[in-house]
């Protein structure tokens, strides 16, 4: 088993929860992991990325190399694309469809949406309007990490209890929102036959 | 096995606990700021009662991690890759003085500069001080060594250097950890002569130092963390630091099977290096960070075998992966699609809501009067003023800089000198500065940009919260001359007016710009929101 998966966002949106969340069940599932993430300065509204790596051996390399990530997993548009160098030809893209317009020159949606389909195997997830569904647009992460699953290796039992040992001390009533925004997540390419 | 997914950093933090520290020094900075959090959060850091506040700068902590060293007890000193110009002084006499409780100086540099005004490579420091410097892998090996160091530390009595770069720091991964050392007793130095630098004691205690070279040397030689790696082939490598895994990386992807020297000990282990080179045709010297190694192996006439980041091989700059390492050895380098077209750059920017929006707006209201729009500026998220939209600032150098050159700018003439400055790196390294232009009774405006906390790093505590005013009255800023403003909209025209004000006294002003951090503040929201939750609960 080896599994390499390029986290895309904005500073802000919080990625690290969907990284903290394989990490745990990757890791109570016995796999060794390496997950480099960004601090600092780009955590204030620039790109940000996480290179997670899940494997049953050695892993070593912290960066994924070019050309050989599974799964893109974007809780925005543009973010997928700026890491298809990173993606295997016969990776797969899970995105929210969701902009973060937080520059002058953001381009227009359509021509991202077209971009991804172009780039190969992909699912568009309207995060923000399931997670609304859900009754708290901060679930939209776990919406993404529920579409995103089944690509992750990593079988549906384990991420749940990754979620609730994240959510843990937040207590039962936030673990519960998350666990169902995971499943509404977790049923899009269920029914969409992906 | 209990694995603990730990961050590099906070395997450093976790390992110095394990290893018995009695306190950890440090002033936050990109990459290293995780290792002491670790230790403040640590629930084992309480009952041992381990010193872990922030200090106000590099050098600060550094000479006190020394005291706690001089008294007996061990310490763990950490810092980014600049911070330790600020603490150079303390590091390289405290390798004259030598240790009396482990002491290990974590530095954390960042090659490819994410996060920092350059990616100088602290080793030569470490040679510079002729002491040991560490530089494992991988997180376990991290882990390891840092309790490790505490022991050759005090075996040799000398401060040891732990060298990682942003990615190690950066990277989670399982670690193990040991069963925890009991902290030192309370035993002073016995030869407390050795501390005294004066020219006499300074000679005995330098020649010390050289004479101990070969022993470390030695050591180098017989590291674990100096080892040969199987393989076979002309081809060798020599892998220093994180440089191992991405070589291993590309060996096993690639399916190759070559000799790789690891090295993460110095001084250089030369009999294992010479040895090395000797029986191979040719050797990719992979180094993340400066050529330092590179460098010296080749020596003025050159060694023709070598190849690294000096001859091309490699990018002379940037943080090292599998990628390059795979070109430079040759082999065809795999990439996905290219980026599309339509992908626009995103860089950082200030939060939507914070202060220091409304305090840019002000400033650059009030220069735009001025003949001169210049602003000195910092180290801090309010160097994102230097970008779109504000373009606010003109100057970033180094923590302090924006007060001592505005001062130099005065002098020269220039008016209205102007700086911004963040509260934290105002105690950092700010308050000296002005001491300078108020005995110079320059004509400068100090502006300060308060907003409790050191925000760029997470939101640190700030070393004078509350006391700014009071500082600037006791270095002789008068009194009528130091303003406090709130930086929002419905300020604009205060704000702008009192600035206006300033400029044009012809002495020293400081004005504070005060607001909470938004992130502070709605982090202290949720906590409580939280504990109010969970307080209706019970």
């Amino acid at each position: 088993m080896k599994k390499n998966i390029i986290l895309a966002g904005v500073g802000g949106q919080g990625i690290l929860s969907i990284a903290a969340v394989i990490d745990l069940a990757a890791i109570r599932s016995g796999y060794t992991i390496k997950q480099a993430e960004v601090h600092g300065m780009s955590q204030r509204g620039g790109a940000v990325q996480s290179h997670l790596r899940i494997s049953d051996g050695t892993i070593h390399s912290d960066l994924i190399p070019q050309g050989d990530a599974h799964l893109v997993l974007a809780v925005e548009p543009m973010e997928a694309l700026r890491y298809l160098p990173w993606l295997s030809p016969d990776g797969m893209i899970v995105t929210s469809v969701d902009p973060f317009k937080n520059i002058p020159d953001y381009p227009e949606e359509e021509r991202i949406v077209a971009a991804i389909r172009d780039a190969g195997a992909h699912l568009l997830v309207e995060a923000s309007s399931l997670a609304a569904e859900t009754g708290s647009p901060r679930t939209a992460n776990m919406i993404m990490l529920g579409a995103a699953s089944p690509w992750t290796g990593l079988g549906q039992e384990q991420l749940e209890d990754g979620i609730r040992e994240l959510f843990g001390r937040k207590g039962e009533a936030i673990v519960d929102m998350n666990i169902r925004a995971f499943r509404k997540g977790r049923s899009i390419p269920e029914k969409s036959g992906s | 096995m209990n694995h603990n997914l730990l961050l590099g950093a906070e395997a450093i933090g976790a390992a110095a606990l394990d290893a018995g520290i009695s306190g950890v020094y440090a002033y936050p900075g990109t990459p290293s700021t995780e290792i002491t959090e670790f230790i403040q959060r640590a629930p084992e850091a309480g009952e041992n009662t381990v010193r872990s506040a922030w200090s106000a700068n590099e050098k600060t902590a550094l000479e006190a991690a020394l005291g706690m060293s001089f008294a007996g007890k061990r310490s763990l000193c950490c810092m980014k890759h600049v911070g330790l110009n600020v603490a150079a002084d303390a590091f390289i006499n405290a390798a004259i003085t030598g240790v009396n409780g482990g002491l290990v100086v974590a530095v954390a540099d960042d090659p490819s500069m994410h996060s920092s005004q350059n990616e100088q490579d602290s080793r030569v420091y470490g040679k510079f001080a002729m002491i040991p410097v560490l530089e494992p892998a991988s997180q376990q090996e991290l882990y390891d060594t840092v309790i490790d160091a505490f022991s050759l530390s005090e075996n040799l009595g000398l401060p040891v250097l732990l060298r990682l770069t942003t990615r190690l720091s950066h990277s989670r991964a399982g670690v193990v950890r040991r069963a925890g050392r009991e902290q030192n007793r309370l035993q002073p130095e016995r030869d407390p002569r050795r501390f005294v630098l004066i020219p006499s004691n300074a000679r005995l205690q330098y020649q010390k130092l050289l004479d101990m070279q070969p022993e470390l040397a030695k050591r180098s030689e017989s590291s674990p963390l100096n080892r040969i790696v199987g393989g076979t082939g002309k081809t060798g490598v020599i892998a220093f630091g994180i440089a191992f895994n991405y070589v291993m990386e590309t060996l096993e992807s690639r399916g190759l099977s070559l000799p790789v020297l690891k090295i993460g000990q110095y001084p250089l282990p030369e009999k294992m290096l010479r040895s090395f080179i000797d029986n191979c045709e040719n050797v990719l010297v992979a180094e993340e960070g400066y050529p330092v190694a590179e460098e010296y192996l080749r020596g003025l006439s050159g060694n023709p075998k070598l190849r690294g980041r000096l001859d091309g091989t490699l990018p002379r700059t940037g943080e090292l992966n599998a990628d390059l390492i795979a070109e430079a050895l040759g082999l065809e380098r795999k990439t996905g699609a290219r980026v599309p077209e339509v992908v626009a750059n995103r860089p950082p920017e200030l939060c939507r809501g914070c202060g220091h929006r409304d305090m840019f707006d002000a400033i650059n209201a009030a220069m735009s009067e001025q003949s001169n729009h210049q602003v000195f500026s910092d180290i801090g998220c309010y160097t994102l003023g230097a970008l779109q939209p504000f373009n606010a600032i003109h100057t970033c150098v180094d923590m302090g800089a924006a007060v001592t050159m505005a001062k130099g700018a005065a002098d020269a003439g220039m008016l209205p000198a102007v700086a911004v400055i963040g509260d934290s790196t105002f105690t950092h390294s700010g308050i000296t500065g002005l001491l300078d232009a108020v005995n110079d009774r320059n004509a400068l405006t100090i502006i300060i940009a308060d907003n409790d906390t050191t925000a760029m790093t997470g939101g640190q505590e700030s070393s004078a919260t509350g006391r700014l005013h009071n500082i600037c009255e006791g270095v002789g800023v008068s009194r009528r001359h130091i303003h406090t403003l709130v930086p929002l909209k419905k300020n604009f025209e205060k704000n702008r007016d009192v600035l206006r004000e300033a400029f044009a006294h012809d002495g020293v002003s400081v004005v504070i710009f005060h607001r909470e951090c938004i992130e502070t503040a709605a982090r202290k929201r949720r906590t409580t929101g939280r504990q109010k939750q969970e307080n209706g609960k019970s």
